[in-house]
Order: structure tokens, then C-alpha cells, then sequence
């Protein structure tokens, strides 16, 4: 969040910090956090949940806390590296490639992990299944998005691009089974019963995105000169997105009604916020897979928006969720940060709506700039936008400052039960396990 | 309800399509092939090892606190490139790129250049929402 409004100062300011973390470098750190924070709170939600899902430990702990060593030593070489202007990836994974290897070992025993501790398919719900696609797509998208570094995929610039947008494409769908699954497990448990997850409809929802996550990247890439069928399928497949919109709209009653019942619970607001996320994100997704509206907002902030509200909105709302669940369960009760929750979630909200639709402000008046016959200089059209801009920042520090005050209870709380009641703490407990805490 | 079978089942089937798309793009090339030389193959590396695309894009991919770069090269040509690489702007760091990298550099962006154009408005929009170019 940091590296983000200081990017955001960047645009505003030009030059701002240029002699020592110029743009090229707060991006990528930015992102890459961003990144980090997904896909490692996405595994830790796995773990948690696949114990309460089977009653019983994890396979090895020991190698558990190998990966965790793995991949906390790798981010730090690679936060180091972008400080110091040390690159050598490609967009998203700008580090140097070496450092990809722990990774690979790390979500390796992940996976082993998973395996063991899971045994069967048979008879599993659909988290189960979601999870276990997610941890094998991502180790595939991820290896695939390195096949770069053999001349023959490198060598002609839009089949490398491609294969790049290919992998990244599946792998935002690889992480979303790891989460979207988590969300799924979270919400049996404050139910209290499995009847979603052994249901026909999860189980064609679970395969609806498993299509999408392999057949709908080349959104990504409508604009580039690559295979004309790479499209088709991309716009063909993108349209079965319908069927979930149209369940969503169909479902809002029954959704308004739970969100009602459940709504005092923490970690199911976050939930909640999630749904009306996942609506707004799809709806501008739709419309940015029709190849004829994407020409328009490709390469523009509409894009950007898109991505903030599925990784915000979507991704750490459900990470949060989930956080609140387990920390509730297995430390003490939220109660006395009821109200600096409601603040921060509320304010965290509102700005991030704010935030999104400067992006997309920002995105139209650029869209028109690439559509006009005689357009003004680049420069000229960046000053055009700079009052989306400052409204970008403006949401931005606030969102930070509601992350931070939604983070502050998790954090203290961890903190009081590993360092001053680390001999008498309550232990993990089972499924079904209530969230302990009511606003009420 | 469904039986493990079949999910199973479905599973296997996705996930053989999957591969078998994979398998031909990597076995294939695009319609439009650019040549290239060992010059712009090396002007990819530095591309990467400078992360220009943390504010530039190709294709409309990338950064967007600087332009687009996919076909500088044949609008504003190799020596205006050169001077942006050599001076720096308010925004962009002077990287202190040696010759050599400055001529890689330009050669990686006459081959982009070479691959095809990203001027959204050169495509035909058709009113079943499917675009040509």
C-alpha cells in the first residue's frame, strides 16, 4: 500500500524520488507485494482450513515451515532487488529469474503437503477440488510464464507475448480457486453445513471458471497480431460469464436476506463486500471481453480499475475474511476493535468505490485520446487526466488508512496471544467453529 | 447428483484441451513474422533488465506513466529514441546506457515495430463485437 501512493505521488509529482526509486522500481514493488500477499495469505488460508476441513493436522509441519522460509527469504531478495534496481523478469515477475526457483521448490511442497494431507478426491466437496486445481495451475501458468528464457519462445516478440499473457491470464484464475475456495469452505462454516459445497450448481460453477481459467486470457491480448482463433475462443468462452452474472442478479434477493442474518459477523461482511465487488468487477470484465469494446479500453486505466477492484475488492476482502475467521479461532475475541472495525471498513469501501471510478474517469478520457484522428501529445493528455489523478491518490491514502485500520486488530491480536499469553492460548479448534465475535 | 466419476471425468477432459492448446501455440508461430537479428535479441534482455515496461507499454501492455512504445520506432525513428535513452525526462532516470545497450535497445523496438501496429484505430470494429485489423 505504501509503494502504491508513492507511485500515485509519481504521477502527480513528475520526478518525485526519480535519483532514488523512480517509478520502474515502486511499480514493481507495489505489484509484486500485491502479488505476495495474495498468493501467500491464499496458501495459508488452504492450510487452515484444509486441518479444520480434515480434523487433522497437516502432513509435515517441518516442510510447511520450509516453504514458509523459502519464499519469506525469496521476498525479501526480491524487494532488495527492486530497491537496488536489479531486474532481469518481465511484467509482474521483474525479478531476476533465479530467484523463481525457490519459488517453484516452495509451492512444490505445497503441493506435496496438500496431497498427503488430502489423500482421496472421493467424496470431497467442491473447496477441495478448487484448491487442489488452483496449487497445479499455478505451479503450471508460473513455469510457463518463464518459457521465456529459451531463445525459441523469446525470440519472436508476439508469440513471447502470447505465452505470457497466457500464463499470467490462467494464473489470476489459479490463485482465484485457491480463495474463491477458502470463501466457499468459510461460508459452509458460519452456515454450518456442507450442502453448498456438495451441490450440483458448485460443481458447475467450479468447472464454469476451470474452463474460464484455461480458455479466457486472450482478452489480455485482442490488440496484439497474434492467432486470430486465440481470440475467438477468448470472446466465446469470456460470454459463459453470463451464466454467473446471471445467477448473481438472480440471487440477490436470497443474497440481501443472508447478508441480513450473517451481517454482524466480521469475517462474513467482508464476505459480503466481496459479492458486490465480484458483481461490479464482472459486469466491467464482460464488457471488456467483447473485443469491440476492448479496443477501446486496452492499454487505458479502465484496465487498471479492473484489476484493483478483483484484487482489492474481491481477493483481500476474502483474505480478510478469512483472517478475521481463523484469528478469531484460534486467539481472542475482535470485541474491543468494534469500532475502529466499522470505521475501517466502511472507509476502506467507500474509498476503494472512489478509487475505482477515478481509474475508470481516467480510463474513458484516455480511450477517447486513442480513438481521435489528430490526438494531443502523450504529455498533454497525462495533465488532461490529472484531476483523476489526485481524486486516485486522495481514495488511495484513504483506503490505506482503513486497511490499516481493519490490519491494526488482527496484528494486536496476534500480538497479545504469541507474546504475553503464549503458555495458556486457546488451541486451534475444529469444524464447525462459529466466529466468536458479535457486533451486536 | 453428480458421482465422482463424472467430475472426475471432466476434469481429465478440460485439462486434455488445455494441454492440447498449449501444445500448439508453442508449436506455432504468429501470422506475421519480423526478423530477427542477435542485435534485437539482446535489446530484449536490456529492455527487461532496465524494466522499461514498468512505465512504457507494447501492444498496450505495460506501465502507463509513459507511451506506448510498439511503433515509435518507424514514427519518430531511431534518433529521437536514442536521445530519450541518452538524456533521460523530468520522469524518466537517465540509465547511463552504454552504446551498445542504446543500439540493442533501438533494434528490440524496430522489431516490435516490425510485428504489427497497436493504433487502436486501425481495427474494424464488426457489429458482432469481433474486431480485424
Amino acid at each position: 500500500m505504501v509503494w502504491g501512493v508513492t507511485g500515485g505521488l509519481q504521477y502527480l509529482v513528475p520526478g518525485f524520488l526519480k535519483q532514488y526509486l523512480s517509478f520502474e522500481k515502486v511499480r514493481p514493488l507495489h505489484v509484486s507485494s500485491v502479488v505476495f500477499w495474495i498468493i501467500f495469505g491464499a496458501m495459508g488460508a488452504v492450510m487452515s482450513y484444509l486441518q479444520q476441513h480434515t480434523g487433522k493436522k497437516i502432513y509435515s509441519c517441518l516442510l510447511f515451515r520450509i516453504q514458509f522460509l523459502l519464499f519469506g527469504i525469496t521476498v525479501i531478495l526480491i524487494l532488495v532487488s527492486y530497491c537496488a534496481g536489479i531486474f532481469g523478469g518481465r511484467e509482474y515477475w521483474e525479478f531476476h529469474p533465479l530467484l523463481a526457483l525457490p519459488i517453484v521448490v516452495g509451492w512444490l511442497l505445497f503441493l506435496f503437503n496438500f496431497l498427503k494431507t488430502v489423500g482421496s478426491l472421493r467424496q470431497q466437496p467442491v473447496y477441495v477440488w478448487m484448491w487442489l486445481t488452483g496449487i497445479v495451475f499455478f505451479l503450471f501458468t508460473f513455469l510457463e510464464s518463464y518459457l521465456w528464457v529459451f531463445p525459441y519462445f523469446r525470440m519472436h516478440v508476439v508469440k513471447d507475448m502470447t505465452i505470457q499473457w497466457k500464463s499470467y491470464g490462467s494464473m489470476v484464475g489459479s490463485w482465484n480457486m485457491l480463495l474463491y475456495g477458502s470463501s466457499i469452505f468459510l461460508m459452509d462454516k458460519i452456515n454450518q453445513h456442507k450442502k453448498y459445497s456438495f451441490s450440483t450448481i458448485a460443481f458447475v460453477l467450479y468447472f464454469t471458471g476451470l474452463f474460464n481459467l484455461m480458455f479466457n486470457w486472450g482478452h489480455h491480448i485482442y490488440t496484439l497480431p497474434t492467432h486470430a482463433y486465440v481470440k475467438h475462443i477468448s470472446y466465446a468462452v469470456s460470454m459463459t460469464e453470463l451464466f454467473i452474472l446471471g445467477r448473481i442478479i438472480y440471487l440477490w434477493k436470497v443474497s440481501l436476506t443472508e447478508a441480513k442474518k450473517h451481517f454482524f459477523r466480521l469475517s462474513y461482511r467482508f464476505l459480503a463486500a466481496a459479492d458486490v465487488w465480484v458483481f461490479l468487477t464482472l459486469v466491467l470484465a464482460i464488457f471488456m471481453s467483447i473485443p469491440g469494446i476492448n479496443v477501446y479500453t486496452h492499454g487505458t486505466h479502465i484496465t487498471v480499475a479492473h484489476t484493483m477492484g478483483a484484487t482489492i475488492g474481491i481477493n483481500s476482502f476474502i483474505l480478510l475474511a478469512i483472517a478475521f475467521d481463523i484469528l478469531s479461532d484460534t486467539c481472542q475475541s475482535f470485541e474491543p476493535f468494534k469500532k475502529l472495525f466499522n470505521r475501517g471498513f466502511w472507509l476502506s469501501n467507500i474509498s476503494l468505490l472512489v478509487f475505482w471510478l477515478s481509474l475508470i474517469g481516467a480510463g474513458l478520457l484516455k480511450a477517447n485520446w486513442q480513438m481521435q484522428t489528430d490526438p494531443v501529445p502523450f504529455q498533454t493528455m497525462m495533465l488532461q487526466l490529472r484531476p483523476f489523478f489526485i481524486l486516485f491518490l486522495i481514495s488511495g491514502i484513504t483506503l490505506m488508512s482503513g486497511m490499516f485500520l481493519l490490519i491494526y486488530p488482527l496484528v494486536r491480536n496476534q500480538w497479545v496471544c504469541y507474546f504475553q499469553q503464549s503458555g495458556d492460548r486457546q488451541k486451534p479448534q475444529h469444524f464447525p467453529r462459529m466466529s466468536r465475535f458479535s457486533i451486536e | 447428483m453428480v458421482t465422482d466419476r463424472s467430475r472426475l471425468l471432466t476434469l481429465v477432459l478440460l485439462a486434455i484441451g488445455f494441454l492440447l492448446y498449449s501444445i500448439t501455440l508453442y508449436s506455432t508461430q504468429p501470422p506475421k513474422k519480423p526478423a530477427v537479428t542477435a542485435l534485437s535479441s539482446k535489446g530484449k534482455l536490456v529492455w527487461q533488465q532496465y524494466n522499461c515496461t514498468g512505465c512504457h507499454q507494447v501492444y498496450g501492455l505495460g506501465g502507463y506513466l509513459g507511451p506506448d512504445l510498439t511503433n515509435t520506432y518507424s514514427r519518430k525513428g531511431p534518433a529521437y529514441i536514442k536521445a530519450f535513452l541518452a538524456g533521460g525526462t523530468v520522469t524518466m532516470p537517465n540509465f547511463q546506457l552504454s552504446a551498445e545497450e542504446m543500439e540493442a535497445l533501438v533494434a528490440y523496438l524496430q522489431n516490435i515495430d516490425a510485428s504489427g501496429t497497436a493504433d487502436p484505430r486501425s481495427f474494424t470494429i464488426h457489429t458482432n463485437g469481433t474486431i480485424e485489423q
